[in-house]
């Protein structure tokens, strides 16, 4: 049976499968995943009595280390050696697993984010018993969702994800804002779950058989093609924080702590975008027509722009950060949708060329992403805020913290050489491409999104200066700031591993373009991604190119010569005296590191772009008040924006709700014979529609 | 066993007779003719189990018969004629759907249950299995109208009791469901009897009337030393 099923797992591994007897053979392999997911699902469970020890963080958090190793290193084993068989849960009930190409792929950007969020774990042990209980169920139900080869498998393992990381999120629980979000995430959770479920019902069609293979066997069609697409894409998208449904995503991040907040913008909103891929392109078949990848594309168009303008306006590090996720969120669903629409038009080069660039652009933001939060965390931790009207000068302070930081956020802006660079450069000479489909109406669309993502790129590294430079550089904002730290050696750890995968992934995108070829083929079968090796990317049958390491070369041969010639040219024995403060005042006496009004505002920074963008995009409102004639105290700027989807999209779902429980509520009102009347008429009426049922 | 058989026969028959009563109940205009009716469709149900029994050379369903016999054809009908005697009731039915209607809607009902049983159990089962089913269900969709058209509290409870035969109908007819099943919805309906008769006493007493929809206004209440602070939570939205 187990042979049967892995059939179209196999047909799609490009190198040799590896040989029974081998020690690595797939059995082995796959029996130490399950191993591993059992090991974090009894950590989850001795992590509530354990908690009384000072030492339960350090066990806990070693463990997932070890698991997150265990995940990446069978990701990257199927990635160079082939899908791994079908088998069956030790569940009870029919739970099948399997690891192939695209499922690996995940798996090692899932392993790689957790180890690095795992170590920065160790380095902050937390002893409240409920993080220590979800952080293993959270990464147990991330890897299950990804190995699942089966839909209830996949739901199973969704879940549990969605319910330890809103455990997680509500981890803080004592601050009102933090219960919000909380509650508003579990909301979303719930939406998710609430519109997967049928999804995967209607894939599995009449017979009700869940299995991946039987799904692609018979992929659906007409109205209920529609309503999967539909379905999946507010499921997974409201996970993975596509725009309208986005509105968690800020409030979750910066409610949870700072390693959870990597791991779920790394690898959670990952995990959503499989979800996408998996059912959306790989199980639905590749008959699906020509707007079956729109969706996608204009939500993550949208989610783009929106999520990079905002980063440019909030005010809070990890906010920003995550308003910046969905931006990255975006490009990769973009990604995807242009790759099934690709598909759909038999460009399979270019739908190749889409897929991989979404692929690796979900592993490179992965890891500058988690990289990020991993630093503002660690900011947070020395400098007691994370607001960046309280911080500045940190480049002094926190040297190891600003490194990293400034790798991650460079990555982010999508600055060569770095990983950011390489999978948008991918997927924006993809968009470029998009006018070779046919239809007119697709390509005056192509053009809309291809602007769309360019403004998105520009506004995403506007965002990441402003980040960069309102909490590193200058001067400390408050005391507290100039008294910060960097943290101990496993968080510099945790924060050097993904930097140093973020500069390596840049300098080798064609390496990882072979690695998830594999992947790529799940998703579009006709597809490829090949002329890229370890020196050039080439795309499409254009001529662009892309030489990273000569790239690297090049930038640090001029950097070199640059800095030699101002070595040369500058005077000898520099003098360094007090900065300039504009022309200010002295700073007065209790504020000794100047007062910080010289200095530039996180509002005052977002300003320019506030005005351009944020009128009609998000509300934007500015006013100032003066103080009356005669009042000596001064004026006051007030600013600030809403997001759109809190006014046109949530206030009218809670007024529904509102509307709906008072209606639910006339019910307890009802006379004795209405409430007799109200079981009894259901009951008929279901018995109706089966009479009808089985009647046509 | 199929059509013809005498052993078909005879329980489809007793199972037709179970569905009759009911239409007997819907239509009675008097609370004795209710419970006289009501006690028949016990004895027929009895005889049913028995008959059952007897096929299925099953023991323990000449124990529900008994029982079926002994609570539903004479001890419940004789209390509810004590309790008629002793309140000192006038003795019409009060329906609130009329009688035309609800035999109208009693037919319907039954053929809605034809509808959806015997095509459902289309060779699956025995016929007489089918037959029984749909028999069962009509007399449970006829019980809850019962309980539904009519106003008074002892006609409802009587509607509830007789719903309750169709749920035994439905289980002395299919083969091998245990004695058990039986023998604790039995148990069930008969506390059941025991509150809501305590129901109607109460009734009675406070408010003078068996007319159930009177209740209607005096939702939310409290017994009468803690109504002032009842009326604070009657009728208070959200």
């Amino acid at each position: 049976m187990a042979q049967r099923l892995g059939a179209p797992f196999c047909r799609r591994g490009r190198a040799p499968k590896l040989a029974a007897g081998d020690p690595l053979s797939p059995p082995a392999v796959l029996t130490a995943l399950i191993l591993i997911l059992a090991g974090l699902a009894l950590l989850a469970v001795v992590a509530v009595p354990l908690a009384r020890f000072a030492w339960a963080g350090l066990v806990v958090h070693g463990f997932c280390l070890f698991a997150a190793a265990v995940l990446a290193g069978v990701g990257l084993a199927v990635l160079l050696a082939g899908a791994l068989p079908v088998q069956a849960l030790p569940l009870g009930v029919p739970a099948l697993v399997a690891v192939d190409a695209l499922s690996a792929w995940f798996l090692l950007l899932l392993g790689l984010a957790a180890a690095c969020s795992a170590l920065f774990g160790l380095a902050h042990p937390l002893a409240a018993p409920r993080l220590l209980a979800a952080y293993p169920l959270f990464l147990a139900g991330m890897a299950l969702a990804l190995v699942a080869a089966d839909g209830f498998t996949l739901l199973l393992g969704f879940e549990a994800m969605s319910l330890a990381s809103w455990v997680l999120v509500a981890a803080d629980h004592a601050q009102a804002e933090n219960r919000h979000a909380a509650r508003r995430y579990l909301a979303f959770a719930l939406l998710g779950g609430v519109c997967l479920v049928p999804a995967v019902g209607l894939l599995g069609g009449v017979a009700g058989d869940l299995s991946f293979a039987a799904i692609r066997v018979a992929p659906p069609q007409g109205w209920v093609a529609a309503a999967v697409l539909a379905l999946v894409v507010v499921g997974a998208g409201a996970k993975a924080g596509l725009v309208p449904l986005h509105n968690w995503l800020p409030l979750a991040h910066a409610a949870a702590p700072s390693h959870v907040s990597a791991l779920m913008s790394g690898a959670m909103t990952k995990v959503a975008v499989y979800v996408l891929a998996r059912l959306l392109l790989d199980l639905s078949g590749p008959a699906q027509p020509l707007w079956w990848g729109v969706p996608l594309l204009v939500l993550g168009a949208a989610s783009a722009v929106l999520g990079a303008l905002r980063a440019n306006l909030e005010e809070d590090g990890k906010t920003l950060l995550a308003c910046s996720t969905i931006e990255n969120i975006g490009l990769i669903c973009l990604g995807l949708g242009l790759a099934a629409c690709f598909r759909a038009a038999d460009l399979g080069v270019l739908a190749g060329l889409a897929a991989g660039a979404a692929l690796l652009h979900a592993l490179n933001h992965a890891m500058f992403k988690s990289l990020l939060f991993l630093g503002m965390g660690e900011v947070a931790h020395g400098a007691a805020s994370r607001r960046l009207d309280r911080l500045g000068g940190l480049i002094h302070a926190m040297p190891w913290t600003a490194g990293a930081v400034l790798v991650g956020a460079a990555a982010a802006a999508s600055l060569p050489p770095l990983s950011g660079f390489a999978s948008e450069w991918l997927l924006l000479q993809a968009l470029l491409a998009a006018w070779r489909v046919g239809d007119l109406a697709f390509q005056v669309l192509g053009v809309a999104v291809v602007a769309a993502a360019a403004l998105a790129a520009a506004l995403a590294a506007a965002a990441m200066v402003r980040l960069f430079g309102l909490v590193f550089l200058g001067r400390p904002r408050t005391p507290r700031a100039a008294g910060a730290v960097d943290g101990p050696m496993p968080a510099r750890l945790a924060l050097l591993l993904p930097a140093a995968l973020t500069i390596l992934f840049g300098l080798l995108p064609g390496t990882l373009l072979g690695l998830a070829e594999g992947a790529v083929q799940v998703l579009v079968p006709h597809g490829m991604v090949e002329r890229s090796g370890l020196a050039m990317v080439r795309v499409g049958d254009g001529g662009a190119r892309y030489w990273p390491l000569a790239l690297t070369l090049l930038l640090a041969v001029v950097g070199g010569a640059i800095w030699w010639l101002v070595r040369r040219r500058a005077p000898a024995g520099v003098a360094r005296g007090p900065a300039w403060d504009g022309g200010f005042m002295a700073p007065p006496q209790h504020l000794p590191f100047g007062d910080p009004v010289t200095q530039p505002s996180a509002a005052g920074f977002g300003q320019p772009l506030r005005r351009m963008l944020g009128g009609s995009l998000l509300a934007a409102h500015e006013s100032v008040e003066m103080a009356r004639p005669g009042d000596p105290g001064a004026a006051r700027v007030t600013s600030g924006f809403t997001d759109p989807s809190e006014a046109r999209l949530l206030a009218p779902l809670a007024r529904l709700r509102d509307a709906l429980a008072a209606r639910a509520e006339q019910l307890r009102d009802l006379p004795l014979t209405a409430t007799l009347m109200l079981p009894f008429g259901t009951l008929v009426a279901l018995l109706a529609l089966a009479a009808w049922l089985e009647a046509g | 066993m199929t059509f013809g058989s005498t052993g078909y026969d005879i329980a489809h028959l007793l199972g037709g007779g179970i569905l009759l009563l009911s239409f007997v109940l819907l239509y009675q205009r008097r609370l004795e003719g209710v419970i006289g009716a009501f006690a028949i469709q016990g004895g027929l149900l009895a005889a049913a189990a028995a008959w059952q029994g007897w096929m299925q050379d099953e023991p323990g369903l000449y124990v529900t018969a008994l029982l079926a016999f002994g609570a539903k054809a004479l001890l419940i009908p004789l209390a509810l004629r004590l309790l008629l005697r002793r309140l000192g009731l006038h003795r019409t039915v009060e329906p609130a759907l009329g009688i035309g209607p609800s035999l109208l809607a009693a037919s319907a009902l039954v053929g809605l249950s034809v509808m959806v049983v015997l095509p459902v159990t289309a060779g699956q089962a025995q016929a007489l299995t089918r037959e029984n089913l749909a028999l069962a269900l009509s007399v449970v969709l006829l019980g809850m109208l019962m309980m539904i058209g009519r106003r008074n509290a002892i006609s409802q409870v009587i509607g509830l009791l007789s719903l309750e035969n169709g749920l035994i109908l439905a289980a002395i007819g299919v083969r091998g469901m245990p004695l058990v099943v039986e023998l604790s919805t039995a148990a069930l309906v008969l506390m059941l009897a025991l509150v809501a008769g305590i129901v109607v006493f109460l009734l009675r007493d406070q408010l003078a009337t068996l007319d159930t929809d009177v209740l209607h206004g005096h939702q939310g209440e409290r017994h009468q030393g803690e109504r002032h602070q009842g009326e604070r939570h009657q009728g208070e939205g959200p």
